[in-house]
């Protein structure tokens, strides 16, 4: 008898604000977190437009004890310590950052893992700026960028006086991606199986599938799992712009005018900061500390799709997107479920036009004339792209739904195409027993969670 | 649920010390030093001038021009990883997957970031400067941004894209993840697509890693945690690790890859098996973000862990009288830390037993491949297996009394007239606090 695994706390910072209630809240109320980027000028860019989380510090998150350790946290590290300060303490759980007064651990700290997924954190550029800025020589009237200069100042011994200086001495593990659960696990005392996983959209809804899969086979009783990332800098905003995946909103503050989901004439998506954390934990033990059981993680599948769906090279996308085929019907077979048993569906849903029409490909290839009838739930109109932070909320939304059994409004800028129930709607009650998320990724990693209610 | 077998079937490497697993193998052997002064940047000024770089690599010797036109944009770590790869592909006698088996193969690799394009790096961020405020000015940052970027070289740099280019080489659409656990990445990947065959979630795994943090920025990031050696007058002995004046790890880079199989999957196509993974351990030390556990508790909890998957208790000796490993491969980097706390760890796990133990960081001589640094050393212990003999540490002219572990000093060790070696742990820990360990063993059916 395989172990069950169950969510038992939820942590979420997005747009819509600090906690999940306020993400919840928005979306039953049907209120976008999305508008003008205000943290730096962006009309630089063609998109100016994104899902911004106001007046967040992690400071406000951690004990007093570590206030200091936040300034080595890029801002998606930062992200991640919120989320999951927020999942323990409504897990429940006490740990580390809780057990103070010589209370007792919920579970040993070997018996506590973590995953939570993240990506390529992108460096300040101000702060790389200055020392770029020192290391210019000057040869024959005119300057000139030199490594010799970063490494140390003109005619000195090697490492002497390096522009480099500039950068702090503790620099690097800023941008660590593995630093989100560094600090988790230090902030919690979790010192069981851990990880980090760099698969773009993916990576939240991996790491979970992961983090589920250590405590069946009972390396841990429980486990950290989601994954966060802030999209909303300087070299994020470059790069997704280069690889066509934002909306050209010029001036316009009509976010929504932009958010259209699995309907062909979209043009792009808009960018987000956010994420995830939630607490994995066996369900015999949930249950024997009588916690509070959102969902069971019933099933969990992984694939790989070809290099031009992946967005590398120059091919042409496929209108199925055959990873995700191969990942959804092995979260079905994992969980011992049909394609008929499915209630409703998170997608991805990216509001990129290709994107979206490679997935609902795929949903079609599972489901057939039923996807239809099956009732989806689209998070980036809401919060935007958050990448690694992206399938955590879609992992958390969807165990939101079977908990409250409740559908969440949808938000959309148009029309989505014909044969999918993903139009603009309000939220309702409804009976859910069996919820599939599934994520896609830029690098062509697909992952699908079936969740399913808890008999509570 | 089934628990299934995990035998390793083929591996492929390229490393400083070769471009195959079998060049590498023989420089270890040897106690060859890959390293010397960097050649591919302007480095000379660096504190660190000097590393372990992969010299004369070429893509074509490894894969074929239709590939090559395929991968078109695949950057250099990702062509390590695709050249690594292939080797173990053809080791392991596989040829074209029929679409029922591409389900069944999957690909994990701890694949590091891909190397900045640095010439629009620095040319960006020098037009975005604005001097009067001391910072960047956004809107000059992005228009130039958006005229010097290349969309190609951009998303090439992106960790996961190794895994699609592994998977497009040879067709694999099953579970597919990159892991960036620092130094512990490939280590990790290993460990955690044996688990995936295990649990029955797919029949093969490409499994390892790739990494190069030899350029500027990845090189100056460890220069100003002060984690590099800054013996500028020696290269090649600068790499030294449990000697005592040892002073911090080199640079490397390069690939390594395995093809995971389960036991059956193997047996019915009539593979070779090469050794069995039979254990893995992973763990968070929990306790500071530039510092280990002074006790090197996370890395005994790790080793702890894949001890007892293995079945095995470190504090008894074997029927034969010997300790039940034969080897270790230490994470060994070379700083005054790493070495002594693992040491610590190893002695507090393996008690008594741990002054039988042989002990030796391949570091010392292909200097420290990062995320890819695990899946190399893995192969290094699946040879000792294979061939009886125990690569060296190289550099320890006095070794440190505070690494009292029996390391394998300067001259490979040949094992055998005692039997051989039966089994081997393979360790990798990272910053962060990750800790990730392996125990391999000489298959038996």
């Amino acid at each position: 008898m395989r172990r069950k695994v169950a969510i038992t706390g939820i942590g979420a910072v997005s747009a819509l604000g600090v906690g999940m209630d306020a993400l919840w809240a928005g979306m039953v109320e049907g209120r976008s977190g999305l508008g003008p980027i205000e943290r730096f000028d962006p009309s630089g860019f063609a998109s100016r437009l994104g899902g911004e989380v106001r007046g967040f510090t992690a400071r406000d998150h951690v004990p007093k004890t570590y206030r200091k350790a936040v300034k080595v946290m890029a801002r998606d590290i930062e992200l991640a310590v919120a989320a999951a300060a927020e999942a323990v303490a409504d897990a429940g759980l006490v740990t580390k950052a809780g057990a103070g007064d010589g209370a007792e651990l919920t579970y040993p700290a070997g018996r506590l893992g973590c995953q939570i997924g993240a990506g390529l954190i992108a460096a300040d550029t101000t702060e790389l700026s200055i020392a770029l800025t020192t290391s210019l020589v000057e040869e024959d009237g005119t300057e000139r960028f030199s490594w010799a200069r970063w490494g140390s100042e003109t005619g000195a011994e090697p490492g002497s006086g390096g522009a480099m200086v500039n950068l702090q001495p503790l620099w690097l593990l800023k941008y660590l991606p593995n630093m989100l659960a560094c600090h988790v696990t230090i902030l919690h005392g979790a010192e069981g199986p851990s990880n980090t996983l760099t698969c773009g959209e993916a990576s939240g809804l991996l790491s979970a599938g992961e983090a589920a899969r250590v405590i069946e086979r009972g390396d841990a009783e429980a486990c950290f799992a989601g994954g966060a990332e802030d999209k909303l800098n300087l070299m994020a905003m470059a790069r997704m712009h280069l690889a066509k995946r934002l909306a050209a909103t010029g001036d316009s503050t009509d976010a929504l005018a932009f958010c259209k989901p699995f309907d062909p004439s979209a043009t792009g998506g808009l960018l987000g900061e956010g994420g995830s954390v939630v607490i994995l934990e066996a369900m015999d033990e949930a249950r024997a500390r009588d916690g509070k059981v959102y969902a069971e993680v019933a099933g969990f599948g992984a694939g790989q799709s070809g290099l031009a769906m992946a967005g590398v090279g120059d091919g042409e996308p496929p209108e199925v997107n055959e990873g995700l085929v191969v990942a959804i019907e092995a979260a079905l077979a994992d969980a011992g479920v049909r394609a008929g048993d499915v209630d409703a569906i998170v997608p991805a849903a990216m509001g990129v036009a290709w994107l979206d029409t490679a997935e609902a490909g795929a949903l079609h290839a599972v489901f057939s004339d039923r996807l239809a009838s099956i009732p989806m739930v689209t998070t980036r109109p809401f919060v935007g792209e958050c990448m690694a932070g992206g399938g955590a909320l879609q992992l958390a939304v969807g165990a939101k739904m079977l908990s409250e059994q409740r559908l969440p409004a949808r938000l959309h800028g148009s029309n989505p195409a014909e044969g999918l129930d993903a139009g603009a709607c309000a939220s309702r009650g409804a009976k859910f027993r069996t919820v599939l998320v599934c994520s896609t990724s830029m690098g062509g990693q697909n992952a699908a969670v079936v969740l399913r209610a808890a008999n509570n | 649920m089934s628990t299934r077998r995990v035998v390793i079937t083929g591996q492929g490497a390229v490393t400083p010390l070769g471009h195959t697993a079998a060049q590498t193998w023989a420089g270890l052997l040897a106690g060859r030093s890959a390293v010397g002064p960097i050649g591919g940047f302007e480095a000379q000024q660096f504190s660190t001038n000097f590393g372990a770089e992969v010299k004369g690599f070429v893509a074509e010797e490894h894969l074929t021009a239709e590939q090559l036109r395929a991968h078109a944009g695949a950057g250099k770590s990702t062509l390590f990883a695709m050249a690594s790869a292939q080797q173990a592909w053809k080791q392991a006698g596989l040829g074209t997957l029929d679409d029922l088996q591409r389900r069944r193969v999957g690909v994990y690799l701890g694949a590091g970031e891909g190397t900045p394009d640095y010439t629009s790096m620095v040319a960006m961020n020098l037009a975005g400067w604005d001097a009067d405020k001391r910072q960047s000015d956004p809107v000059r940052w992005a228009q130039s941004a958006m005229s010097l970027m290349t969309p190609a070289k951009e998303i090439e740099q992106e960790p996961n894209v190794a895994v699609a280019h592994v998977a497009e080489l040879v067709g694999a659409m099953g579970p597919a993840m990159n892991c960036m656990t620092a130094c512990a990445a490939s280590t990790q990947a290993v460990g955690e697509a044996a688990a995936i065959i295990r649990r029955g979630d797919a029949d093969m795994m490409l499994a390892g890693g790739c990494h190069s943090m030899l350029h500027p920025l990845g090189m100056t990031g460890f220069m100003r945690l002060t984690a590099m050696s800054t013996r500028r007058d020696d290269p090649s002995r600068a790499a030294r690790p449990f000697d005592r004046t040892r002073d911090g790890f080199v640079m490397g880079e390069g690939a390594g890859i395995l093809v995971l199989e389960s036991l059956e999957h193997a047996q019915a196509r009539g593979a070779t098996v090469l050794a069995e993974i039979a254990g893995f351990g992973s763990s968070a030390d929990a306790f500071r973000i530039t510092d280990m556990h002074p006790d090197g508790e996370g890395a005994r909890l790790a080793m702890a862990s894949a001890m007892r998957q293995a079945g095995l208790d470190p504090e008894k000796p074997r029927a034969d009288g010997r300790p039940a490993v034969d080897y270790i491969s230490a994470h060994g980097t070379g700083t005054k830390e790493n070495d002594t706390v693992e040491t610590r760890a190893i002695k507090r796990l393996f008690g008594e037993q741990s002054a039988g133990l042989a002990v030796s960081s391949i570091k010392s001589m292909m200097g420290h491949l990062i995320q890819a640094a695990g899946a190399v050393e893995l192969i290094a212990c699946v040879q000792a297996i294979a061939t009886g003999w125990l690569p060296p540490t190289i550099n320890v002219s006095e070794q440190d009394p505070a690494c009292d572990l029996d390391v394998i000093a300067n001259e490979a060790r040949d094992m055998n007239a005692r039997g051989g070696v039966e089994v081997c742990l393979s360790n990798s820990f990272g910053f962060g606090g990750q800790n990730d360990s392996l125990v391999v063993r000489r298959f038996r059916s």
